[in-house]
């Protein structure tokens, strides 16, 4: 127990230490890849607070997507920076906010009860009636389905919003050489099947459609990378199709069981799994495509549009 | 403590030692090449071993098959991570 | 000294450097990057607020909270990052006159 005690406080120092270094770091790409690290040390952690599926989110997406959205951006707009710098009197008077907001917060926290009874009793109660047996799955698609299916409406907006602001064509990126090639063989298959694992896995244990989801955009993002597949005007359609799957099939499964006595979102619990699985398949494909389109950045460009050359 | 916990902690023990020597080789190697080598090499070993340890306390066929999959994908990503930054190093892309 | 007990300070110190940096630091990029520790922090006191010492289950109602935010800043971070993307091509134009 010792052991772990010293784990924890060890681990704790580092990512207050990296969260600091984050931003106090020179270089902007030594930012980002400090900012990955944190990431992953923030998973580790939430796997010591017991919470598998958060941490798997947060490394597949905190600090895997989010990662290779920073580093495209950095790469887009070339790293430079204003050297301008924050007067003095603003830094003290925001210092003074940010630790009275912070010692407000952790006031509240340690007056707090500590693992006080929440509502894991009414879930392992309703748990059976759910349709599946892993209880972060339940609350996702089941108790707080409505949440779920906001979610991924953000998701879809991030993507709306992303095109309509980025149009420009941009400069191609480097080649990934023969390796990449070789690698992309034998790995891309094998993430397939895994992140369609992680999508069926989530009915029972840690896993599930945003897990599973951001393994897929991965696959995604690294044929982009590749250029094994290049996006094209004529995909626009399917694109916005995959995009709006989700959403569409979610919202019309949750409308479609709300008629007689249920209300929506009421799924039967005969057909409770099957009508879940159903969703989070469609909502992984959702996702897949939304996190390639977010990397890739803009609107697929017509052929022969060549880049502006910028003096 | 049986056997088996005991040789699972062994190993997972000596892998940690490989992570710790990997890295103790990124921090203290002068080039980006070397550190490159010193990571992959032991942190490949390092995690095999470690992986090894946690495939004997899962003590189930599946487990052990998930973990080696994991090995084979991490082996396989680290060594293309480890090429393409080598091969940007030598064409002068690198920092 | 308990598990949750460190790791919530430890987000609270999060916390409060991103909130901060996210308001001292000049570059957009680095504001978003504060703003997403922000998140980090925030989502540490609620996976620790899950907390309950083993055997016991933690609540499962923050964790589905927690990835519904995880999922929710990334989109707002791929938003941001498309509009500083865009004001470094407005801004390049611009100074080239």
């Amino acid at each position: 127990m010792d052991a772990m005690l010293v784990f924890d406080v060890a681990l704790a120092l580092a990512l207050v230490g990296l969260a600091w270094a984050v931003l106090a770091a020179e270089d902007l790409f030594a930012a980002v890849v400090l900012f990955i690290v944190f990431g992953l040390m923030t998973a580790l952690a939430w796997v010591r607070l017991a919470a598998p599926d958060v941490a798997l989110a947060e490394a597949a997406i905190g600090a895997g997507v989010t990662g290779a959205l920073l580093l495209a951006t950095l790469r887009r707009i070339g790293g430079a920076e204003s050297a301008e710098t924050t007067p003095r009197p603003v830094l003290i008077g925001v210092g003074a906010l940010a630790a009275a907001v912070t010692s407000g917060l952790g006031a509240a926290f340690l007056a707090a009860p500590a693992q006080g009874p929440g509502l894991e009793a009414a879930i392992a109660a309703n748990l059976a009636a759910s349709g599946v047996e892993h209880p972060v799955t339940a609350v996702l698609l089941n108790y707080r389905a409505y949440d779920t299916l906001m979610e991924v409406v953000v998701l879809f907006a991030a993507v709306v919003a992303v095109w309509s602001v980025a149009q420009a064509p941009e400069p191609a990126t480097p080649l990934l050489g023969p390796l990449h090639a070789g690698f992309a063989r034998v790995a891309l298959p094998a993430a397939v099947v895994v992140g369609a694992y992680l999508l069926w896995a989530g009915a029972t244990m840690p896993g599930g459609a945003f897990q599973g989801g951001a393994v897929l955009g991965a696959v995604a993002i690294l044929a982009l990378l590749a250029r094994d597949y290049v996006p094209a005007p004529a995909h626009r359609a399917w694109a916005r199709g995959a995009f709006l799957a989700g959403t569409a099939v979610f919202a019309l499964v949750a409308a479609g069981v709300g008629f007689g006595p249920r209300m929506a979102f009421e799924y039967p619990p005969a057909l409770a799994k099957p009508l879940i699985l159903l969703i989070e398949a469609v909502v992984t494909l959702s996702i897949a495509a939304t996190l390639a389109a977010l990397f890739f950045g803009r609107e697929p460009e017509p052929l022969g549009v060549e880049v502006e050359a910028r003096k | 403590m049986t056997g088996i916990e005991m040789l699972s902690l062994a190993l997972m023990a000596l892998g940690c030692l490989f992570f710790v020597a990997g890295t103790v080789g990124m921090l203290r190697f002068p080039d980006a090449v070397s550190r490159l080598h010193a990571l992959t090499k032991a942190d490949g070993l390092g995690l095999v071993l470690i992986a090894a340890g946690a495939a004997l306390a899962a003590g189930s066929a599946g487990w052990a098959l998930r973990l080696a999959l994991i090995c084979g994908l991490v082996a396989l990503a680290g060594a293309l991570g480890a090429h393409l930054i080598a091969r940007l190093v030598r064409t002068g892309g690198g920092r | 000294m308990s598990p949750d007990l460190i790791y919530g300070l430890a987000g609270l110190a999060v916390f409060g450097i991103g909130f901060f940096r996210a308001l001292t630091l000049a570059a957009p990029l680095r504001r978003v990057l504060a703003l997403k520790l922000c998140a980090v922090g925030a989502s540490f006191l609620l996976i620790v607020a899950a907390y309950r010492q083993p055997p016991v289950t933690a609540d499962a109602v923050p964790h589905a909270l927690v990835i519904t935010g995880i999922v929710v800043m990334v989109s707002a971070m791929a938003v941001a990052l498309a509009l500083i993307h865009r004001i470094a091509v407005l801004e390049r134009e611009r100074s080239d006159g």
